[in-house]
């Protein structure tokens, strides 16, 4: 029979809306102020913090309305804004400098919803207002400094196995060693090309000189290690700012975007985000006495200095090796299958650090971390006042004598080795990074958005559905309601997509998209009326204008979807949300106005004999 | 209802030398504008510092002024934004100061110079770099995206239908720049965007129209190919009208509900929809004709079985 769809084919639209209408729901409960409270420093926070945060939000009198271990993480709900920030301040103060305490909004979300993974969409930052930073990683830095460490290493390299050169120098792009001899020279190709099989070499019998340059593959590994480092240092500074839902991602060859949703105090996190941090090495005094030192009277060539968790060791005031001088750190196994770091030094390091352990075996050298941290304090012309932050990450017997590369072990577990390489590694940044690009939202504009776009949302609905009602009557009320599913579809899929944000454009592109999703119905209606006219039956009418407009519909939509995925591609922040929106809406327009309206006008009118269709 | 009862078929392509002259003008006059006027960049293709803030009475420009002016910022451009309350000011770079932290400067100068509770709204930061890169890649995109185009509506369609919505949609593009250039209007991150969507939807309009005409050309046995485009052109023109007036209601939707910020978004969209529609009947298809667009052209190769299409007809 003609426009009658078998019963499986309703019960799929149907089950395909209800989904999209299920996921969606969340999105209408709304959210509970919260307080969330995250380890630093690879500290994960346990069941003793949750215990420890209860007994004090007890002591003190302040009601929640639960509190859950997810994570890492511990969040507490509560009733209202008032009880979030005294909650805040009290954690803030009693759980110490381990944690860091975070206000936060947690949607109201049923457990049923929730535990099928029912989330509300995320606001991007032009409407949740926060901040958001673009940093540029200084890549010629990052390569001038990986050829400087390859002329020291081809010199000692030489030196050790007495191979005699001229000189080992950087040359544009390359690295070039002139000898006297060929001998020389050949000897040197043999030995360095075997070592280094990432370089490319070339000799020059008639000039003696070997060149070295690097291969892309080699570029490219030196790029992405100096991003990914960047990344990572930043990821724990972020931590430390105590922000809900911070979001540290790379963007493209050698950007990184840093989401703080929230932050007003933007110089603050700026300070945090160019803080530079240090690493020194040095012995551990232990001829000094630590009793008479923590009362007062350290020797004078001996500073006093704790450790994370506050233990006091006095160490000598001579840095045996700045971190400056650290190439690499990588956590990792020893033969025990202990955990324990690697580290790489630069050929000058490797010579400091020889001669400083050489006579010191069997004693205990320190790491020491250096970390300028910004203050709430701000002198007189309103900067923000540092404090030098000094903390012993580590303490280690020298078993020997030491030189470019060495590695600490006994560092505890797993966890706490890869936080040592990372420290050591944020000690000696590769490539120094700058802010290109700021956006800070106020939460009343935020606020304001929000409200604009929901309401130009709502008025191109109604009008658009007064329209259609008008123009097409029965058919008119067919196409809202494919509209209104499909409006359903666009909110549920923003919401189960993890990474998409609905921006301020997001929402212009869920109007555009309103206006532009009728047009299928459009298309079909008006070919069902053409059809009419001509003198066909009233069911070979509508299945002639569904059968006709169909392939037309999808070429439209496809070209309009490529344009949606190129503005995806370079779009960034709102204007990819824009992207998102359009591009989703484009794909559940197909669904609602092509198969969702056919369903509805066939149970209705299929299969009848009609005299007049109300088009 | 019907706003459009046409009986018999209009002739369009009649009228297609005019048109074409019409839109040779137009084009010319945004190339000109763009040329001279150029195009009034907003922060994120120059770079630079823009700072929103609210005062809770309407503000004293003035007053604004003069108070950054007196604590060196002359280069300060103040504007009144959206509301008499809420105001915008943008600083190029400054080589004196940091540049992330100009805004949170400003801000305070401001505070202490009005006396005023401010409230700080959005402060924008764009480095010189970040701006010329999107640049490159908005002019990029917009390429890429008519080249993507050229090589589906040509696979899909024929050549000359390809040529035709290409040059319709660069036609918009171009009318759409030298509309913000003429006006003067400031043309950021959310009107490339708009633009794009603009490219979307004249796309759409042009791929409906050449769709009939090649369904027309299959179908009607006599008729030259003028005939047969303004056949094709009178069909679609109901449908034509009523897209583009749902699109305008939600346009204008935006337009007076969006904020100032969605502005320059829904101006260019409004713009680019009338230009988008007129551009499919008049620029896409007479490029077709022009070309050379006939019937041999669009009837398929392929020899189709007979009775293939016989169930349809059964009711």
């Amino acid at each position: 029979m003609l426009n009658k769809y078998p019963l499986w084919k309703t019960l799929m639209v149907m089950l395909i809306i209800a989904i999209g209408a299920l996921y969606a729901t969340p999105n209408l409960y709304g959210e509970a102020p919260a307080v969330q409270v995250s380890g630093l420093r690879g500290v994960e926070a346990d069941t003793a913090t949750l215990d420890q945060i209860k007994a004090q939000l007890e002591q003190s009198n302040i009601a929640y309305d639960s509190i859950a271990l997810e994570k890492g993480q511990i969040l507490t709900r509560f009733k209202n804004t008032e009880s979030q920030l005294k909650a805040r301040d009290i954690l803030d103060e009693k759980l110490g400098k381990q944690y860091s305490v975070a206000l936060n909004l947690t949607p109201n979300t049923p457990e049923w919803l929730a535990s099928i993974g029912g989330v509300p969409m995320k606001l991007g930052l032009d409407l949740s207002g926060g901040v958001s930073f673009l940093m540029e990683v200084n890549m010629k830095e990052a390569m001038a400094k990986a050829k400087a460490g390859m002329v020291g290493e081809f010199r000692s390299e030489l030196r050790n196995e007495k191979i005699r050169y001229r000189t080992v120098k950087e040359d544009g792009n390359a690295i070039s060693v002139i000898f006297r001899k060929v001998e020389d020279l050949e000897a040197a190709e043999s030995l360095l090309s075997k070592r280094y099989r990432d370089l490319l070499f070339k000799t020059d019998d008639d000039s003696l000189t070997l060149t070295a340059s690097m291969t892309e593959q080699k570029e490219k590994e030196i790029r992405e290690y100096a991003l990914q480092q960047n990344i990572t240092i930043i990821r724990n500074r972020v931590n430390e700012l105590g922000v809900a839902e911070p979001l540290v991602q790379r963007q493209g060859k050698k950007h990184i975007v840093i989401e703080l949703p929230g932050v007003q105090d933007t110089a603050k996190a700026k300070e945090i985000l160019n803080a530079t941090a240090t690493i020194e090495f040095r012995l551990v005094d232990t001829e000094g006495d630590l009793g008479n030192a923590l009362n007062g009277r350290v020797p004078a060539s001996s500073i006093l200095l704790t450790d994370r968790d506050g233990k006091p060791s006095l160490l000598k005031k001579r840095v045996m090796l700045t971190g400056d001088h650290i190439t690499d750190a990588k956590s990792g196994f020893d033969e025990y299958s202990r955990p324990q770091v690697n580290i790489s030094l630069d050929s000058a390091g490797g010579s400091k650090m020889s001669n400083g352990t050489k006579n010191n075996i069997g004693k205990p050298m320190a790491t020491v971390f250096i970390e300028y941290k910004a203050t709430d304090k701000k002198d007189a012309e309103g900067n923000i006042i540092f404090e030098k932050v000094e903390e012993i990450i580590s303490i280690a017997t020298i078993q020997a004598r030491l030189g470019k590369q060495f590695r600490i072990t006994g560092a505890g577990s797993q966890a706490e080795a890869h936080n040592l390489a990372l420290l050591l590694r944020a000690g000696a940044l590769i490539a120094p990074i700058t802010i290109v690009e700021e956006r800070t939202v106020g939460p009343t504009l935020g606020a304001e958005n929000v409200k604009l776009g929901f309401q130009a949302i709502m008025m191109g609905f109604a009008l658009v559905f007064i329209f259609m009602m008008v123009y097409y009557k029965a058919f008119g009320v067919v196409a809202n309601l494919a509209l209104g599913a499909n409006l359903v579809l666009i909110v549920g899929i923003m919401s189960m997509i993890p990474g998409a944000a609905l921006s301020l454009p997001g929402m212009a592109g869920i109007v555009l998209t309103v206006g532009m999703a009728v047009d299928a119905n459009v298309l079909i209606f008006e070919r069902i009326r053409e059809e009419i006219r001509e003198g066909k039956s009233i069911q070979q009418a509508i299945h002639q204008g569904y059968e006709a407009a169909f392939s037309t519909i999808i070429d439209a939509n496809i070209t309009t979807l490529i344009a949606a995925l190129i503005l995806f591609a370079i779009g960034t922040g709102p204007v990819k949300g824009f992207a998102i929106t359009l591009s989703i809406g484009i794909i559940t327009s197909m669904f609602t106005s092509v198969v969702a309206s056919r369903t509805v006008v066939n149970a209705v009118w299929g299969g009848k004999s009609l005299k007049k269709l109300s088009i | 209802m019907q706003i459009l009862r046409l009986k018999e078929t209009v002739a369009f392509m009649s009228l297609r030398k005019y048109a074409m002259i019409f839109s040779a003008i137009l084009m010319l006059a945004s190339i000109a504008s763009l040329a001279t006027n150029k195009l009034n960049f907003g922060l994120d293709f120059t770079g630079g510092t823009l700072i929103e803030v609210g005062f809770e009475q309407a503000a004293d420009l003035t007053q604004l002024r003069e108070v950054l002016d007196s604590n060196g910022y002359q280069d300060a451009v103040v504007q009144l934004y959206g509301s008499s309350r809420d105001v915008v000011i943008r600083l190029g770079q400054r080589d004196d100061v940091k540049a992330e932290m100009l805004g949170n400067q400003v801000l305070k100068v401001l505070t202490d110079g009005t006396g005023q509770n401010v409230d700080m709204r959005r402060i924008e930061f764009v480095g010189a770099s970040v701006g010329d890169e999107l640049a490159e890649q908005g002019g990029l995109a917009m390429l890429t995206a008519l080249i993507c185009i050229l090589v589906y509506v040509a696979f899909r369609f024929e050549w000359r239908f390809a040529i035709g919505s290409v040059v319709a949609l660069f036609h918009d593009v171009l009318l759409t720049l030298g509309l913000f250039s003429v006006l003067g209007l400031e043309f950021d991150l959310t009107v490339l965007a708009a633009i794009l969507a603009v490219i979307g939807y004249s796309l759409n309009d042009t791929i409906v129209v050449s769709d009939r005409i090649r369904e027309n050309f299959r179908k009607v046995r006599n008729g030259s190919p003028e005939e047969i485009i303004d056949i094709s052109l009178t069909q679609t023109l109901s449908r034509t009208f009523i897209t583009s007036i749902t699109t305008l209601l939600v346009l204008a939707a935006l337009f007076f509900k969006g904020g100032a910020l969605i502005h320059g978004f829904a101006t260019a969209l409004l713009f680019g929809v009338f230009v988008g529609t007129y551009s499919s009947i008049y620029v896409a298809s007479s490029v077709a004709l022009s070309l050379g667009i006939s019937k041999e052209d669009l009837i398929p190769e392929v020899i189709e079985k007979e009775g293939a299409d016989q169930e349809e007809m059964m009711p």
